[in-house]
């Protein structure tokens, strides 16, 4: 098997090929090819989401993606959120806002879950919203502050609060 | 004035976008990859290193063994050095060793050029041990029988002290007193920052460069000299955004065997990742403490005679070593004073990885211990806990003889109340009585001691450089690291005050840089805001005496009868506009006549180290059959003086309490009976908190000022971690009247003891 492979994919909007070693992961490119360095490696092996990037809509922890699965998909990463003008994103300003951000390392990972969250339109119980984002682990935070900026975002998207 | 505002935090933004660059951020991909090799047996002696195999994998570009090293010993504790060489920090560590004393001991490294190169070669390497036995229990470890770690150390002991008052064999002569004599016992638990330690290392101009993810750069670059056996002056530590140390990265790990291979490959750039793995085993863990408590009381509830005896399990090697395991013993007179107290402790060597410094230093496991006896001498009394607190708990105006700190307020009882009110202690304590059927809810709650820094341990002193700008905004710059805990904003807060800026007008320089950074010896001992704070403001205060000196030059006013206020140059006596700090700086950096550039730099001297006080309550379910515990609501109440950023204080609270949780409920490593290994060495298996596993986590203040304080702010980093464990564990005392003496408090453990006591 060769061991490079040329990935076409979509990242944050923009169509983009690359040859990729077949070995990689989704993590290794991202970060070291497009230099996406909000992608987080806190594991490698799926524990944390420190990596978690959003695949066609859903989230995935890219560390244990291979990099050539990519091919075809449309990938976003938390560079991709804030818009062309510098503008941010809802979730963003709220983890600004509600202190939700300490040392910031598992912030890009849960951010995209939230966006996957927010964007299936749905409401959802504070228990529910604990089991969605469980999939990350924080040290900093005790995911109090996370939960209440991802709980007022998704109050205010759904015409809950103003 | 912006100190006690919850403004936002000045790193934020970058966080939110992902622009934030930490240190794997921003190594250059031409960087050769290290990894180490680490021993596969607890304890024993490597006979020899076969590389022959690894050697010929493709992208190897070097392999250095233990027999390969300088002999420098070298010390790994982030304190301060300490010029008294009986003070030092016991030198024990090699780059990489011959003699491995726990399992995942470093024996030998690879340099190549890729990742997948480097792991190879680590696998092909053949390592032939003689294999000693081997001690994991610390208690066991002290026996004459038991395997010697460290030549120097007789019976493992690293070190053991004690301290007394009063006369406790005589005391405990008093008829009527009733002896409560208990064994309480905390695991071996690791910080779990997100992001695991990295380093990177290359040489330029004859120096070293090591770029590392650390609380305490300075420390570091003390260190990389000792190991290597160069001058400090050579070695350049650089520390970017960090992704959480919480103690772990208190320690220096890998940067000078990082340093080192960077000089064995004529100072390329070579990048030491250590994985979740290596983090678990090969970095610190918080020690494993076993304490004796005897109590002797009065019916009444008096304590005439405490005697605490504890044994601190430091690992294979000595790193932060007794400090630890003493502070936990200096609580325990001071917390609840008594006129006839002895207390020793014992910090032992076992084959264990590691113990260094934690969130919360030797005072999470003494707490647990100490605030557990405390309801089962209230129970056995027929006292509720808070009474039994009532009558014990350190007083107003308590003074400590060894550190002078001065309890100044009613802290304890103020923290208290707040929890109470707000958990509805009294009258929860009337409906959990009397309890049948499987499931049963309990209250609980527990106490802390801390106190902010390390004076008298050592001489805590900080260093503040700030630089004025043409705009009249200023940069500051500190050796007190952000770690994730907010210092920059805080620092930030508290440098716009002491200057008379508004916050946009400070830049705080986040990033540490040996060669640059003022000196100051880190984040740890919840000193930042503390210590930082008093240099800031002596800084500010200068930095703001040397623009009114040029403004009195350029105004004719006298420089006494102007101040400052939110950028404005003004008179005092009526407010008025003299000129904008903006105008006056262009003035001093462009004149014709009189040019300057205004800065000031100070360092400043603490012999203070402020107690800080507070307390958890904890309202649990216990499902006795499951044998689980579910906390329903909890609490923590802390007087850490004056609020520097009530928003962020209180998520450094929800951060501790969280830890506290996993302490009480979760988390431990596990080791191999058989062969010393660590069986749980990633995040599956090793549990710390997920967001299923808290309620609302409630965190509250009393704001009595700290008069030792530049801003009336005293530790709150550590602090929220301590009273967890215990206040859980209390609480399920109260719910099944089941005293659990070790944590964490697993269904294997609840199941044993819920049997022990017919529960089952």
């Amino acid at each position: 098997m060769a061991q490079y492979k040329l990935v076409k994919c979509t990242i944050n909007g923009k169509e983009v090929e690359k040859m990729v070693d077949v070995r990689a992961s989704l993590t290794d490119m991202l970060r070291n090819d497009y230099r996406l360095t909000s992608v987080k490696k806190g594991c490698e092996v799926g524990e944390c989401g420190a990596c978690n990037v959003l695949i066609d809509g859903e989230c995935f922890n890219s560390c244990i993606y291979l990099a050539v699965w990519a091919e075809g998909k449309n990938i976003r990463t938390l560079e991709g959120l804030m818009s062309p003008d510098g503008e941010l994103s809802d979730i963003q300003q709220a983890f600004i806002d509600e202190a939700a951000v300490q040392c910031g390392f598992c912030t890009p990972g849960v951010i995209m879950s939230a966006v996957e969250i927010l964007e299936s339109g749905r409401d959802y119980t504070d228990d529910e919203l604990r089991k969605l984002l469980s999939g990350h682990l924080c040290r900093c935070t005790g995911y109090e502050n996370i939960l209440r900026a991802v709980r007022k975002t998704l109050d205010k998207r759904l015409g809950k609060i103003q | 004035m912006v100190v006690g505002k919850s403004v936002k935090r000045v790193d934020a933004f970058d966080k939110v976008t992902g622009r934030t660059k930490y240190t794997d951020d921003l190594c250059d991909r031409s960087a050769y990859v290290a990894k180490v090799l680490h021993s596969t047996i607890a304890h024993g002696k490597v006979l020899s290193v076969d590389t022959t195999e690894a050697e010929k994998i493709d992208g190897v570009i070097k392999i250095v063994t233990c027999f390969d090293v300088p002999k420098n010993y070298f010390p790994t504790a982030g304190h301060p050095w300490s010029t008294d060489e009986s003070h030092q920090d016991v030198a024990d560590r090699l780059l990489l060793t011959d003699i491995v004393r726990f399992y995942g001991d470093d024996v030998a490294a690879v340099i190549a050029e890729n990742e997948v190169a480097a792991a190879q070669a680590i696998k092909a390497i053949k390592v032939e041990y003689e294999e000693y036995p081997f001690v994991l229990d610390v208690q066991e470890a002290m026996s004459d029988s038991a395997p010697l770690l460290h030549e120097r150390f007789p019976n493992n002991i690293l070190a053991h002290t004690s301290q007394s008052v009063g006369n406790y064999e005589e005391a405990i002569k008093e008829e009527g007193l009733i002896k409560f004599d208990n064994w309480y016992d905390t695991p071996t638990v690791q910080h779990c920052h997100i992001e695991n330690h990295i380093c990177y290392a290359s040489e330029e101009n004859g120096r070293i460069t090591v770029v590392t993810s650390t609380q305490i750069p300075h420390i570091v670059r003390r260190v990389v000299g000792q190991a290597l056996g160069v001058d400090w002056g050579k070695i350049r530590v650089i520390k970017p955004y960090i992704g959480g140390g919480f103690g772990n990265k208190q320690d220096v790990l890998y940067e000078p065997l990082c340093a080192y291979l960077s000089t064995v490959v004529g100072g390329r750039l070579v990048k030491l990742d250590s994985s979740r793995e290596e983090t678990f085993v090969c970095q610190r863990v918080r020690h494993a403490i076993r304490s004796h408590i005897i109590t002797y009381a009065r019916p009444d509830g008096t304590f005439v005679a405490r005697k605490l005896e504890t044994f601190s399990n430091q690992g294979a090697y000595a790193s932060h070593g007794h400090s630890v395991g003493a502070k936990g013993m200096g609580c325990f007179k001071q917390l609840y004073p008594c006129e006839n107290v002895e207390a020793e402790c014992y910090t032992v060597f076992t084959n264990r990885p590691v113990a260094g410094a934690m969130r919360g230093y030797g005072i999470p496991q003494a707490m647990f211990a100490v605030e557990s006896q405390i309801d089962d001498i209230a129970k056995a009394l027929g006292m509720t806990p808070l009474e039994i607190r009532e009558k014990n708990l350190m007083p107003v105006g308590y003074t400590d003889d060894f550190s002078k700190n001065v309890n100044y307020f009613d802290s304890f009882n103020q923290c208290i109340e707040k929890g109470k009110k707000y958990i509805d202690y009294d009258r929860k304590l009337k409906e959990y009585k009397n309890q049948s059927g499987d499931i049963r809810k309990g209250i609980g709650m527990a106490v802390f001691w801390y106190n902010t820094a390390v004076w008298p341990i050592s001489l805590e002193s900080s260093s503040s450089r700030m630089v004025l700008n043409q705009d009249g905004s200023i940069q500051i710059q500190l050796g007190e690291t952000e770690i994730g805990q907010g210092a920059d904003t805080a620092f930030a807060q508290m440098a716009a005050d002491a200057v008379g800026l508004t916050l946009d007008k400070v830049n705080v320089v986040s990033c540490q840089d040996t060669d640059i950074t003022p000196f100051g010896t880190g984040a740890y001992a919840s000193r930042q805001t503390y210590v930082g704070g008093l240099t800031i403001k002596q800084t500010g205060e200068l930095l703001k005496q040397r623009i009114l000196d040029y403004a009195q030059k350029l105004s004719g006013v006298s420089c006494e009868e102007l101040d400052i206020v939110d950028n404005i140059i003004i008179k005092k006596a009526d407010n008025s506009t003299v000129m904008t700090v903006a105008d006056l700086a262009v003035t001093a950096l462009y004149s014709l006549e009189d040019s300057r550039h205004i800065t000031a730099e100070t360092t400043f001297q603490i012999k203070s180290n402020a107690y800080s006080f507070g307390c958890c309550f904890a309202d649990v379910e216990v499902d006795i059959r499951a044998c689980k515990v579910k906390i329903l609501d909890i609490i923590n109440v802390h007087d850490c003086g004056t609020l520097i950023n009530p928003a962020l204080a209180e998520a450094q609270v929800h951060g501790g309490m969280s830890m506290g949780i996993g302490y009480a409920l979760s988390e431990q490593e596990i080791f191999d009976a058989k062969t010393g290994r660590t069986l749980n060495n990633n995040l599956l298996d090793y549990k710390l908190s997920t967001f299923m596993d808290h309620p609302h986590l409630e965190a509250q203040f009393v704001e009595n000022a700290e008069p030792t304080s530049a801003f009336g702010t005293k530790a709150l980093g550590e602090p929220p971690t301590c009273p967890v464990a215990p206040a859980i564990r209390n609480a399920v005392l109260n719910a099944t009247g089941v005293a659990i003496n070790r944590i964490p408090m697993t269904p294997h453990v609840l199941f044993e003891e819920f049997k022990n006591h017919g529960l089952l």
